[in-house]
């Protein structure tokens, strides 16, 4: 169980360490506003980066971006030397199989047993059939900590933290290249949330997974991170400004003197009240 | 900028003011609705022929498939058959003095029967499917939106347009032509109860009458034109769930919008084909 923040590895730069995904120049805008402007992030294979930045700062739209539920307005997304915006769309979904997305709210269908759950990508892919199916699911049941018991319940019959266990069970068991976390410690207790982060942390050592965690829980960032970006919402950013504020390994957050990083690794207000009143 | 320069005389370049100005944004208003309706139609177009796209590649697993043919049609069967029956009933109703004025209440068979082979029955069929089906496919979609259900489907490298709308589509359009048929029976059975049993018409003439003027190119008339019902129903509920706004109230919306423009659409479609279905009949049987 993870008590208190601890360093991990910090970012390779070897050459060895291809870039798996990479977001280059990426702008995303909804109607006239822009969310995300310009963003290029990287992120070499096994590395654990944690994206953090205030609310609405377009963390969660960067995310969606990176495997395609968003197209961005300009730039573009590689993915192991491959332009996302090239592929066809079979040649993507077959692509998103080697992703894995854990949902803030988990996103279990509703209709199905966490069984039929965490089972879909397996029945859907390999074709494999139900029982087989349900020995895999067994197996990533108990990774996550949940007994064999949940599988026949409902989603709506299980806790909070229950189904983003369930989300990261149903992730892994395509068994991903890429993990994609979506706030994955929001809404929980204190004692879930680190056996959340603690789970994260586990998962890269047991699959060599390239995690991408976006959060604004800092004791999570870092916890799990090999390296922390942080993201400004385009509305604050001053002309010409990046919107990528930060780049970093954690024992970097900590120290840095940049005003608006302090501020958010602090959880302080300074002048966001006065600026909010204003706007 | 300071203050002064915010302030400064109107630029040459501004609206002109008064009533011109309110024509003006009224007239690009009126644009923006027309556009915005021109897209939409696009959209809804480009939406039906994905969906088509993909059941030419792959059909959606028999599970899925099957639970929407129950869902759709099996349980749709018991409210269609009872509107059905009263509105047969009630057409007897309504027509029977008019047709007795004239010493025609023999007659009356064939009417109620031609109207719910060719008019009531499929569009009374398509109608309750809208409101019982329609309106819950784009809630249940819209919900899946709200939640994320579909962006994890999408994810998970499984296409939502195959997963989700292809067999809400082919059970609509399946089921639809059994839904009609028995809204038609459930029409022609109440109606001659109602004829038989209240107005005391004769069964003989009665039954004979309505042989005479409904047969196998009535039938054929109406289930052509409810198939058509079935396919709006599903793609414009699905788009509807698709594309449905955040929050509970984006959910209610979609489910009325759908509801509204499907029974709108087939309103339309059912004037379109009646029109194409005439021309043709008599086209081939030019003396009928």
């Amino acid at each position: 169980m993870v008590d208190a923040p601890r360093e991990n590895h910090p970012p390779s730069s070897s050459p060895a360490d291809a870039c798996l995904i990479a977001a280059r120049r990426v702008t995303v805008r909804f109607g006239r506003q822009a969310v995300l402007s310009d963003v290029t992030i990287e992120t070499p294979r096994g590395q654990t980066l944690a994206i953090i930045g205030e609310s609405g700062c377009g963390k969660t739209v960067l995310l969606k971006t990176l495997i395609g539920l968003i197209e961005p307005s300009d730039g573009r997304v590689e993915f192991d030397g491959q332009r996302l915006d090239r592929l066809g769309e079979q040649a993507l979904t077959k692509l998103r199989t080697r992703f894995g997305f854990v949902f803030q709210q988990a996103a279990l269908f509703d209709s199905m047993s966490i069984a039929d759950n965490v089972a879909f990508p397996l029945r859907e892919h390999r074709r494999l059939a139900r029982a087989e199916a349900y020995e895999i699911v067994v197996d990533r049941l108990s990774e996550v900590g949940l007994p064999a018991s949940v599988m026949v319940k409902k989603p709506a019959e299980l806790s909070g933290g229950m189904r983003k266990r369930v989300g990261l069970a149903r992730a892994l068991v395509m068994q991903p290249e890429l993990l994609l976390y979506d706030e994955p410690t929001t809404g929980l207790d204190p004692i879930m949330s680190a056996v959340i982060n603690e789970l994260i942390v586990r998962t890269r050592q047991q699959h060599n997974v390239t995690s991408i965690i976006v959060t604004h829980d800092m004791h999570s960032a870092l916890t799990v991170a090999d390296r922390i970006v942080m993201l400004m919402p385009t509305a604050r950013l001053r002309s010409g400004a990046q919107q990528v504020v930060f780049d970093g390994t954690p024992a970097e957050v900590r120290a840095s003197t940049d005003r608006h990083v302090r501020q958010f690794v602090r959880g302080e207000a300074g002048e966001r009240l006065t600026e909010m009143n204003a706007g | 900028m300071s203050s002064a320069d915010t302030t400064a005389a109107p630029r040459e370049d501004a609206p002109p003011p008064g009533r011109l100005h309110s024509v003006n944004d009224q007239i690009a208003d009126l644009g923006e609705v027309v556009v915005q309706a021109v897209e939409e139609i696009g959209d809804i177009t480009i939406f039906a022929w994905r969906t088509l796209a993909w059941l030419t590649r792959r059909w959606p697993s028999r599970d899925v498939l099957f639970s929407s043919l129950h869902q759709i049609g099996v349980r749709s069967l018991p409210v269609v058959a009872l509107t059905g029956t009263f509105i047969g009933m009630v057409l007897a109703g309504q027509a029977y003095y008019q047709f007795r004025s004239f010493g025609m209440e023999n007659r009356l068979g064939a009417m109620i029967n031609l109207s719910m082979f060719r008019e009531l029955g499929p569009v009374l069929a398509a109608t309750m499917l809208s409101g019982r089906v329609g309106s819950a496919i784009a809630a249940e979609l819209g919900t899946m939106r709200v939640t994320e259900q579909i962006d994890a489907l999408t994810s998970m490298g499984a296409n939502p347009l195959r997963y989700l709308v292809a067999p809400r589509f082919l059970a609509c359009l399946f089921m639809i032509p059994s839904l009609t048929i028995m809204a038609i029976f459930m029409g022609v059975v109440g109606g001659a109860f109602y004829c038989i049993y209240v107005f005391d018409v004769d069964p003989y003439f009665y039954f004979q009458n309505a042989q005479q003027a409904a047969g196998a190119w009535d039938l054929f008339y109406g289930v052509f034109k409810s198939g058509f019902f079935g396919a709006a129903i599903a793609i414009i509920s699905c788009y509807r769930g698709f594309h449905c706004a955040p929050g509970a109230e984006g959910v209610g919306r979609a489910s009325t919008i759908a509801f509204v423009q499907s029974f709108v659409v087939i309103l339309v479609l059912d004037l379109g084909l009646s029109i194409v279905l005439d021309r043709l009949y008599f086209f081939f049987w030019p003396g009928a």
